[in-house]
Parts: C-alpha cells; structure tokens; sequence
C-alpha cells in the first residue's frame, strides 16, 4: 500500500468504515488534487471493482436526473446502496457554476445510502475525466452497490467520462430530430442501451422507430450502411480484441416523472451486466479503461514535466513571443525543450538495461 | 510523482428549508455565486432540515446559505445545524441565511452557529464578499 500522511490514513480508514463525511472529503481531495490524493486513491485501488456503473447521458433537458432518481429509487427499494455523480458544465468566464441535478433527485432525499454528489467541470481540460473516474472509485471502495454517473451529453470530455462506466445509457426525447440527427451526434456509438424519455408525447414512437433503424443498421455490416464501430475505439487504444458484437442496444420508453417503463431500463441494465460477464466483454472493457487511465495520467504527468522545463526557458509565455516575433519557430523551441528530456530517458534506459544483464 | 495542479473551487449549498414557496432572493443569490466563480447547488424548494444536511455533507459544501421567508427559522436552522454538528460538519461550514429574520431574533440564531445574516436590501456583493474572506476553503 502506498505512503498515506496521517490524515489521509485516518481518512482512508473512516471511508472503509462507512463514515459518509469521509467519503465527501475524500471526492473533495480528488476533485481539488490536493496534494496526497494520488496515494489515497493508490491504496483506495484494491478495495474496488464491486460496484456496478452505469453511466447516463443525453442532451439538457431530456429527463437525465429525474431517470436517474426513479431508478435511485427503484434499487433502493431492492435494499441496494447507491452513489450518484452528477456532472453539469461550469461558467468558461468565471468558472462558476450552478449545479441543479440534486433539485431532481427528492424521492430518495434524506437516505443517506443514496450518495449523491454533484461536479462542474470547473474549467479544466481532459481533468474532468480523470475526477469522475477517481470519484467512481471512491464510492466503488466505500462498498456503494450500484454507482451512476450523469453528464450532458455534447462532446469528447462526456463521451471520456461515460467511458468510466460499464454500461452507457443515453437519453434522448421524443421528437429530438430525424435520423440524420442521430447520426451526427455520434451517439450511437457510445450507448449500450438507449432510451426514450417522456415517452408519453406524441412524437415517441417515431423516434423509438428511427433509434431502432439505426442500432439495427449498425449491428448488421450487411445491411449495406455501416456506421463505424459500435464500440467506442477511441485513437490511442488498440483495436478491441473483445468486441460488443452479439449485443443489440435495446430501446426502451420511459416516463421518468411517472416511474413507467423504469423497471425495463433496470431489467436491461441487468440483462446488459450479465451479458458483459458472460462473453468476456466486461473483461476487456475493464482492461481497456485501465489502459486509458494508465495513459490519461501518463501524458498528465509528462506533460508537467514538459511544463518545468518550459519554465527553465522563461515561461510560454516569453517563448511564444519570440515565436510570434519570427525570431525562432515552434518546431526548434519544442526541440530544444525536448531534447534534454530524450538524452535524460535514453540515459536511465541504458542504465536500467545494464542492471538487468 | 506527481504534477498536478491544486485546483481548488468554493463550493456552496443555497438552500430552501421548511414550507417556503418565495426562491427569488435563493436564485439571484445562487446566480451571484455563480459569477463570483463558486460552485453553486441549489437544493430546491420545500427541503426537510434532514434533506439540507444530507446535501451539505455529501456535496463538502465551504458554505450553506439558508433562505427562509416563512418565519419558522427558529425552528428550523437550529435542526439544520444539529444534523451538521452530528456528520461533524459543522466546524468547516460556513453558516449564512438570508430572508426575513426579525431583529429580536438574530443573536439567538448567532449562537445556535449561524456566521452571518444577510436581510433585505443586502447588496450580492456584501454577501460574495463575506463568503470570500471567511469561507475555509479546504483541501
């Protein structure tokens, strides 16, 4: 185990204890990268892998937290604990943010086995992945059964953190664009099971008809239009060597205000579960998310180093002015900032292979 | 080893307690603290003392502002501070509440824990400015 400081020992030992304001304190330290954190989710490492995770995205406004909450409600009627990360979009100007999924989640308000915690994406780039990631595992360690993570679907920075869940909801509403839609927000990729929200509107069954067309174009090459990989490849993992084939995403018609249809996304969550388990594909899902977090937090501390030696050179700042004054390019500046980097790499290379003989 | 950048955010619960419909002072108050650059939740209306706890534990908010207009703050912030004191999370919160408390009432929500009462007519920078210099943000 690693070096925990005295504070993060005690606080390590209160989360595996159940003491829910060490669990709080312990996503607040991911989420602030208080120094430390790294080796309290070092030693939180081994304690997970028992929850189930569910990721849930979609657009503003399609129904997402209140989903969430009737099935919150549903598991704990099951007697399941559950964790809740909400994630909502933080001011790009002043980097506030209002978070409002927990206004949505009432039904189960007071129960403390629901652990609900809200994040904005407080303005860092790629970080949020890494935060709802290490987040999961904070809950997953504390021994909640079932985890979901809720995010606005639009963009790279959602498709990575859904990527932290075993099974990918999204969400869509009834009369939320033709087909041509569907294609072009790349949603159909990431989900392993979709549902139709406020499926009590007119316009449901249309967009039931045109999800399924579209899962049943991608799932069968031979029906002549592919639309790429189902599974979600991003470009720095190699190519799946488990693949969800023999998967079909289901579509399912919910009410989330009403509860109808919630107990068909739980069966299907289920039935998507056993099925990971049962064909290996879990396997090689839990593998490649560890590899993307091996990378995540490699190219994150690479690039602090890369940082440090810009610093020696007088900061980006006085090297981009020379830049733009043409006094010198980018390709010789990142060379010189790279090379004592390479000769330092090729040195311990050579040392390490030496001990080795 | 690590490189990472401490990033550290105030965060704040704004929250509606007991049989109160009036959340106009609670929303400007939340946008206020949106643009000062907190990390903002906002509890909804008609919150059980228990439900505001159970928010401010888990959320680790530095700040919990109540707003009450309905008169039952003397029953109510008090449980609200109890649950807090027993999730031994109390001590790093800072307590504000907003609405219409009577004079004759304010040193006896003081003791109860209450740091500071912000009444009508109260500018969003009086308040964003309290919060900023005696919120403990935590790491």
């Amino acid at each position: 185990m690693a070096d925990l400081s005295d504070a993060n020992a005690r606080l390590y030992e209160s989360l595996l204890d159940g003491d829910h304001a060490a669990l709080a304190r312990v996503i607040t330290e991911i989420e602030n990268r208080t120094p430390g954190y790294r080796e309290l989710l070092a030693a939180l490492h081994a304690e997970t892998g028992n929850a189930s995770v569910v990721g849930v995205t979609g657009s503003p406004g399609t129904g997402k937290s209140t989903l969430v909450d009737a099935l919150t409600k549903q598991y704990r009627e099951a007697d399941e604990t559950v964790g809740v990360i909400a994630v909502d979009p933080s001011s790009p100007y002043t980097g506030g943010s209002v978070l409002g999924d927990r206004i949505r989640m009432g039904s189960t308000a007071g129960d403390m086995d629901v652990f609900v915690r809200s994040m904005s994406a407080r303005g860092r780039l790629g970080g949020l992945s890494m935060a709802t990631a290490d987040a999961v595992k904070a809950l997953d360690a504390f021994g909640k059964d079932r985890i979901i993570v809720e995010t606005v679907g639009a963009g790279q920075n959602e498709v990575d953190i859904v990527e932290t869940a075993e099974t990918v909801v999204v969400v869509v509403q009834p009369g939320s664009g033709d087909d041509v839609q569907l294609l072009k927000a790349g949603i159909l990729e990431i989900g392993d099971l979709f549902v139709v929200n406020k499926a009590d509107k007119d316009e449901a069954a249309g967009t039931v008809a045109d999800l399924e067309t579209m899962i049943h174009m991608s799932s069968e090459p031979a029906a002549g239009l592919s639309t790429g990989h189902h599974a979600p490849d991003t470009a720095e993992s190699e190519p799946e060597t488990v693949d969800s084939e023999g998967w079909t995403p289901p579509v399912i018609e919910t009410v989330a205000t009403t509860g109808a249809g919630v107990d068909d996304l739980r069966n299907a969550l289920d039935d998507h579960r056993q099925y990971l388990a049962a064909s290996g594909a879990g396997e090689g899902r839990r593998r490649q998310r560890a590899e993307t977090e091996i990378r995540r937090l490699l190219r994150a501390d690479l690039g602090g180093l890369a940082e440090r030696v810009l610093d020696c050179h007088g900061g980006m700042e006085t090297v981009a002015s020379r830049v733009a004054r043409r006094e010198t390019d980018p390709y010789t500046v990142v060379g010189e900032l790279v090379d004592p980097l390479e000769s330092a790499v090729g040195e311990s290379l050579a040392t390490e292979s030496k001990t080795s003989e | 080893m690590s490189t990472d950048h401490a990033q550290r955010a105030t965060r704040c619960l704004v929250a509606k307690v007991g049989l109160d419909g009036h959340d106009r002072g609670a929303h400007v108050i939340a946008r206020a603290f949106r643009d000062a650059g907190f990390e903002v939740i906002y509890s909804g209306l008609h919150r059980a003392p228990e439900e505001i706890v159970q928010a401010a534990v888990q959320e680790d908010v530095d700040v919990l502002g109540i707003s009450i207009l309905s008169g039952a703050h003397n029953t109510l912030i008090p449980k609200v501070i109890d649950g807090l004191r027993s999730y031994d999370a109390f001590e790093d919160t800072l307590i504000i509440v907003g609405g219409i408390i009577p004079e004759e009432d304010k040193s006896q929500l003081e003791e109860a824990g209450v740091d500071a009462i912000f009444g009508p007519g109260t500018s969003t920078e009086e308040t964003v400015e309290f919060v900023r210099e005696h919120a403990a943000t935590d790491g």
